[in-house]
């Protein structure tokens, strides 16, 4: 049906010819005609839609991670900082009011040298302080701590991972079941299990480790003492204890890295290793020269991450030592009544977060800083290590 | 693998016959032997959660050691009945609502709580996250806009960064929220995850375009697509992604025990965004008519997850009622791992597929 719609001058406008359903059909006098239907879809640029839906995820982002990134830089680099001077709702607030309140030079409001502590300044005073007097050699002494769990760690655990991978792809029966039990830790609490190994490797209720080891020698290695800095008449040894840290570490990294190494065997095309069978290429040639080159970007991925886990370690060695913690510690790393024996460095800077003897936050600060600079040289070492190993 | 192999005479086949069983033998043996390494102290967690505790400390003291029948009396744990040396006490004392110490001092250990906490705060953590990743993901994937590749460089170089970093700077802004204790803190603060973005991103371009232009014709719009056609196509992603927070939310433990790690009797729960702080029960009606606090639970809310409820009985807190309540200890650890563990054998090939492919891209 076609009507001439005039408008309300009473001209007339292009005829528009609808349908049964109310959907205009084209109209054959013009070539093109606009569709109207009866519903209108009002759509707003594709611009508009993306930044009413990264609403969400932004407001997280921004409050929980851009903005205390950019913060933990500024209170490391302002001196004295306390996060409690001026007062404000947030850190950052605090000492912009610092700054309406004292002002940025050294002189009160009524012409009184300040105090020391409400001058605002930025320098390097955070990180000196971070290597100074009883914290100081805490921190390095942590250093170190880190880098020898590190470096025992991790090239044991990917190494033993790529061994069991590659024997897991070569077999075929009850791969299935040897799946699932390499896997279990994965799922398994941290903490839970971290108590479960301390009750074994302990000299008393539980201590299946020194019994085994009575058993295997026929009675003569005495129970050793592994973590119990106050154990009566064995001694506490540093090394003893880091072996049991390290044996946990190695337990609780193996699953994720089998799996990566896992799948990233199954998509190695088998034509290869045939090819070079027919060649008379040993087994471990064909390991070697084949399987590994191919396999090399899930080795790089897994060696970047598992270094940069290794240095962030805190729970591993903290739930090792939970039950000899005096009442009261909170990060106890064993050795003495104050827990600093296998302390890593996140646990300094997680003790100096509330301890204004350590410093406060702005050395706390500065130490994560420090653990960010330790990360990214081992990270690009390891890149350019790698630039002529990988092969994609 | 059906390959014909041909050798020159019998001598050498026979050779080479045993080669490859040794070298399957050997295979086996390796793969065993760590199997065990990482089998065993669930073996132990299990087997002692149920024994006695007087039973535990017969079988493990280092009484027996004179002996070489190290394991005291054979008929210690075979032929026994369940009554004499296997028994639940162990879960009956860690979930009861209190224990006791030497010193007489009641601490509140209710496991019973610490789920209900956990499981709140993982369901919620899951959900917030889930959502934030799926629309952050269409952004990123779908849409056009103009900074979006600074803004995804951005996100790309905050994953680099360690955690640590931000968590001084959460802590303060947490306190200053008055968000300690609270559920707030522990489900927001970590609500969303720049993997999981890049994840699911990566799911979400793989998608063909000719979907995409096949909906655009029948009309549909940008969100319409979203969830009609991008969502159930990346429902297998999304489901790894629900699996992994639920299961990182229960093994959380170091932001919890900075921020809401016990009782909170002189703080409330506070809800967001109102005035409302609930502390222990009492009298509802009065509070409620009288524009008192309503509290709500009689003894206080003790604030803590699974991992810190675990680490507040028998870690530093707890020296006294430690020693001698290491097979309730295990008890714990064991009830603390059990619901994972059941869950991961349920959702085992998701979990496991979903984290070998983030690892295959590299």
């Amino acid at each position: 049906m076609a009507e001439l719609v005039k408008n309300s001058k009473g001209k007339e406008k292009e005829p528009v010819v609808y349908s049964e359903m109310g959907t205009a059909v084209l109209n054959e006098k013009h070539s093109t005609s606009r569709l109207i239907s009866k519903r209108r879809h009002v759509s707003l640029p594709q611009w508009a839609t993306a930044w009413i839906v990264l609403i969400p995820a932004m407001i997280f982002l921004v409050f929980f991670m851009f903005y205390p990134i950019i913060n933990t830089f500024l209170m490391a680099f302002i001196n004295n900082f306390s996060w409690r001077t001026g007062g404000s709702s947030f850190a950052l607030g605090s000492f912009f009011t610092s700054i309406r309140d004292f002002g940025i030079d050294a002189y009160n409001r009524d012409g009184t040298l300040k105090a020391k502590e409400t001058i605002l300044s930025f320098g390097f005073d955070n990180f000196f302080k971070l290597f100074q007097g009883y914290p100081g050699q805490l921190f390095t002494s942590s250093i170190v701590n880190t880098f020898v769990l590190v470096i025992v760690e991790v090239p044991l655990t990917i190494i033993i991972s790529l061994l069991l991978a590659t024997f897991l792809h070569s077999i075929k029966a009850l791969k299935g079941l040897f799946q699932t039990i390499f896997f279990l830790p994965y799922v398994t609490n941290a903490i839970a299990l971290g108590m479960v190994f301390q009750m074994l490797f302990s000299t008393g209720q539980g201590g299946i480790i020194n019994l085994v080891l009575k058993l295997v020698s026929f009675g003569n290695l005495g129970p050793i003492n592994w973590l119990n800095h106050q154990h009566p008449t064995l001694a506490y040894n540093h090394w003893v204890a880091g072996i049991v840290i390290v044996v946990y570490s190695v337990w609780n990294g193996l699953a994720f890295k089998i799996l990566v190494f896992m799948s990233g065997l199954a998509t190695i095309d088998k034509q290869y290793s045939d090819a070079a069978k027919i060649d008379g290429a040993s087994s471990f040639t064909i390991w070697r020269r084949i399987t590994l080159p191919l396999l090399s970007p899930q080795i790089l991925y897994i060696t970047i991450t598992s270094f940069i886990g290794a240095f962030k370690m805190y729970s591993g060695v903290m739930s090792v030592f939970s039950n000899y913690a005096p009442l009261g510690k909170n990060h106890f790393f064993g050795g003495n009544s104050e827990g600093t024996d296998w302390m890593p460095i996140v646990g300094w800077i997680y003790k100096a977060m509330d301890n204004q003897q350590f410093g406060g936050q702005g050395v706390a600060a500065a130490g994560s800083l420090v653990l960010l600079a330790i990360i990214l040289v081992v990270t690009a070492i390891q890149g350019v290590v790698s630039k002529k190993r990988v092969h994609y | 693998m059906a390959e014909a192999q041909y050798f020159t005479n019998e001598v050498t086949r026979r050779k080479y016959k045993t080669r490859q069983v040794l070298g399957q033998v050997f295979l086996y043996a390796f793969l065993t032997i760590f199997a065990l390494f990482l089998v065993t102290p669930f073996i132990f967690m299990v087997v002692f959660s149920f024994m006695n505790p007087d039973s535990f400390y017969q079988f493990t003291t280092n009484a027996k050691f004179d002996s070489l029948r190290i394991f005291g009396d054979g008929k210690l744990l075979i032929g026994t009945k369940v009554g004499d040396n296997w028994s639940l006490q162990n879960f009956k004392e860690i979930l009861v609502p209190t224990i006791e110490d030497s010193l007489g001092n009641v601490h509140s250990t209710s496991f019973f709580l610490y789920f209900f906490n956990t499981i709140i705060v993982a369901v919620s953590s899951t959900t917030v996250t889930v959502v934030t990743a799926v629309l952050a993901a269409f952004a990123f994937a779908r849409l056009e806009f103009k900074g979006k590749d600074v803004l995804f460089a951005l996100l790309l170089a905050t994953m680099m960064i360690p955690g640590e970093m931000m968590v001084i700077t959460n802590y303060q802004t947490t306190k200053e929220l008055h968000w300690e204790f609270t559920f707030a803190a522990l489900i927001f603060v970590h609500g969303v995850s720049v993997f999981y973005i890049y994840y699911l991103r990566q799911t979400f371009q793989q998608i063909p375009n000719e979907l995409y232009l096949a909906a655009k014709v029948d009309g549909v719009g940008d969100i319409g697509y979203l969830f009609k056609v991008m969502i159930p196509i990346a429902m297998p992603t999304i489901t790894t992604i629900i699996i992994l927070s639920l299961m990182g939310a229960w093994n959380s433990y170091i932001w919890p025990s900075l921020v809401a790690n016990g009782n909170w009797l002189q703080n409330g729960i506070w809800i967001p965004l109102t005035k409302i702080r609930l502390y222990g029960l009492e009298d509802i009606k009065n509070s409620f008519f009288a524009n008192q606090p309503i509290k709500m639970f009689k003894n206080g809310y003790n604030m803590r997850l699974v991992s810190n409820g675990l680490m507040s009985i028998f870690g530093n807190a707890g020296d006294d009622v430690t020693v001698g309540k290491e097979a309730i200890k295990i008890a714990g650890s064991m009830v603390v791992t059990a619901p994972l563990f059941v869950f991961f054998l349920i959702f085992r090939k998701y979990i496991m597929k979903g984290l070998s492919r983030s690892g295959i891209k590299g």
